[in-house]
């Protein structure tokens, strides 16, 4: 039972909305959170929180890319290749990737560390190259940053360079001068 | 030199400005939601924000106080707000900042605008990827809560607005109003045909607002210092205020800039954006996100608000502008652009569905040398039987960078074609096998 000890937070989310289904998503994440990928367990569990059948939210749960259906490594690496980071270099930066890691899009490293994806648009497009992994935004990568930030994963779990609140360009003034 | 007073990022830019409820109250927020709450009756609100002029930062650029009117006074039902925190728009950047620096700027417009429309519960819609500004969000929310500027009978005014933060799970076309709602209802993001309009059969068929970001952060700001203020702003009375432009791609200082909207793309991007990163010269520019056709350097003079850019022959959209050099193959950035809505046409419309992929393979094989002739007619017509022809915007969306770069750089498909044609003798022809 995935969602047994998170009973709790399902209250909660459940109490937001006036119609149970609504909770989908909420839950879906959830289950991903806690086990790394959405299984068919969470999705029969799911069901029978929110009064559906399984294909429900199974065909739900295919409408969204950041679900995976399947097990992936503990890091997920998803470089974003759309137009605005691809004109300041995401395209070396995956391949770059590709070798460093030795495994190609959609693939897991053999010590199941990480998986490598690409991805569209993460809404950083003034901070490329850039890429998110698990839960973080990491920025402005090249490649000593990247390595470092591998590096840091594999061996601690985290990484000093993830994202804070976002502010680009740093420092301006309440009024702009032209 | 022409000076001007930023409005929804002077807060965020001073150093020592954290974006917690004291901060945010020490610079005199939630002054207008206790000015109003109960005092000012909502159809005044409504009316003022349409004299404001206020119109959509999301994209579409419709007026906000008219979207507003829609709502049935007299529905005896609940009613909802739902702020449109999905940024997914390649180009735009500038809801996430509005969203991780100053939450509390965002919570007090949601909260004078449920009080305005009479809806009691808002959701806030924000796209998966940006778990950090859902956390800090969450976190501003807890914190209004416990100051009395959330939840029940606020400030003994008797009126309920109950925030709640709702993530997606990646998919850009929950961005569209009405796929927004059927994902926060649990269900697959696909567009509903319109009408019926969310005004008055949204979430969970009863009547509904939707609002950007960045749409709702000004709202404090029209309630404190005015309508006529703010609609002295920019180029009255259709495109008025300031708005977050986000500048990407090829120039000096990419980042977010908060300008009224008749400052030129000629300010933007060699004023504050520095220049071209290089010393090569400006080739072309995107000025309104993915979604919108491209200009070229003749269009940097052109005001950035809604009407001028459209009469440039493109969108003012949401207010991303993506920079590119010399050198940046055309054909390349279409692709590119197009293959993002390939990934994200939701595959209800046929014309969306199959004709991105057929763009997109098209584009792939002049990109290697493989184009055929007839290839750009083909181009042409896909897009012809695309553009008005789906429930949504997408499909007029989709093909702006397939269109506006055949306008004007027809002959970089031209050069790709040809050679196609030269090559065609030297690659072998795969046999075909005869059944006969």
């Amino acid at each position: 039972m995935i969602f047994h000890k998170h009973q709790a937070t399902v209250n909660d989310i459940l109490s937001r909305y006036p119609v149970k289904r609504s909770a989908m998503l909420p839950l879906l994440n959830l289950a991903q959170k806690e086990e790394g990928y959405v299984s068919q367990a969470a999705i029969r569990e799911i069901a029978g929180i929110l009064d559906l059948t399984p294909p429900q939210v199974f065909e739900t749960a295919t409408f969204y890319t950041m679900l995976n259906l399947k097990p992936i490594g503990k890091f997920h690496v998803q470089v974003c290749r759309s137009l605005m980071c691809a004109l300041v270099g995401a395209d070396p930066l995956v391949d770059w990737l590709r070798k460093h890691l030795g495994i190609g899009l959609g693939q897991t490293t053999e010590d199941k560390m990480f998986t490598l994806s690409t991805v569209e648009c993460l809404g950083s497009c003034g901070t490329g190259p850039m890429m998110q992994i698990n839960d973080d935004y990491y920025e402005r990568l090249t490649e000593d940053k990247v390595g470092r930030i591998l590096k840091d994963l594999r061996e601690t779990g985290d990484c000093s360079l993830k994202s804070g609140p976002f502010l680009v360009p740093e420092r301006g003034e309440g009024v702009v001068s032209l | 030199m022409k000076t001007f007073e930023k409005i929804l990022l002077t807060n965020m830019e001073r150093p020592e400005y954290t974006g917690s409820l004291a901060d945010y109250e020490g610079t005199g927020g939630y002054k207008a939601l206790k000015t109003v709450l109960g005092k000012t009756p909502p159809n005044d609100l409504i009316e003022m924000v349409k004299k404001s002029g206020l119109r959509g930062r999301g994209g579409a650029g419709f007026p906000t106080g008219v979207k507003w009117g829609f709502i049935p006074k007299d529905h005896p039902g609940p009613k909802y707000l739902c702020c449109n925190a999905d940024e997914s728009e390649p180009g735009t950047f500038k809801d996430r900042q509005l969203m991780e620096r100053d939450p509390h700027q965002i919570l007090e417009g949601i909260a004078i605008s449920c009080y305005a429309i009479g809806a009691q519960t808002a959701y806030i819609y924000i796209r998966g990827e940006f778990r950090l500004a859902a956390k800090i969000l969450e976190r501003a929310i807890a914190e209004a809560y416990r100051a009395g500027h959330l939840g029940a009978d606020i400030h003994g005014s008797g009126v309920t607005v109950n925030v709640s933060v709702h993530a997606g799970a990646g998919a850009y076309i929950c961005g569209e109003e009405t796929a927004l709602l059927e994902s926060l209802e649990g269900k697959r993001g696909k567009p509903r045909t319109k009408p019926p309009f969310p005004a008055t059969h949204g979430l969970y068929q009863k009547p509904t607002v939707v609002n950007n970001v960045e749409t709702l952060a000004n709202v404090p700001h029209i309630v404190n210092r005015g309508a006529d203020w703010f609609a002295s702003i920019g180029v009255p009375p259709k495109s008025t205020g300031t708005r977050v432009f986000c500048l990407s791609g090829h120039v000096k200082r990419p980042g977010n800039y908060e300008l009224p909207v008749n400052a030129t793309f000629r300010d933007l991007i060699f004023e504050l954006g520095g220049g071209m990163r290089s010393d090569k010269p400006l080739k072309a520019f995107i000025p309104g996100g993915a979604s919108a056709p491209f200009l070229t350097p003749d269009h940097v003079d052109v005001q950035m608000d809604f009407e001028s850019v459209a009469m440039a022959g493109s969108m003012s959209g949401s207010g991303g502008i993506t920079v590119m050099e010399e050198g940046t193959s055309m054909v390349w950035a279409a692709l590119r652009l197009m293959e993002f809505f390939y990934h994200e046409s939701c595959g209800k419309c046929t014309p969306c569905r199959e004709g991105s992929s057929w763009i997109v393979q098209i584009l792939q094989r002049i990109m290697n040398k493989q184009g055929r002739p007839d290839d750009l007619r083909t181009l042409t017509e896909i897009c012809e039987n695309i553009g008005g022809r789906t429930v949504c915007a997408f499909g007029d969306a989709e093909i702006a960078p397939v269109q506006s770069t055949l306008k004007y750089w027809r002959n970089e498909y031209e050069a790709l074609i040809e050679e196609a044609e030269a090559l065609k003798g030297s690659r072998k022809e795969i046999p075909v096998l005869s059944l006969a």
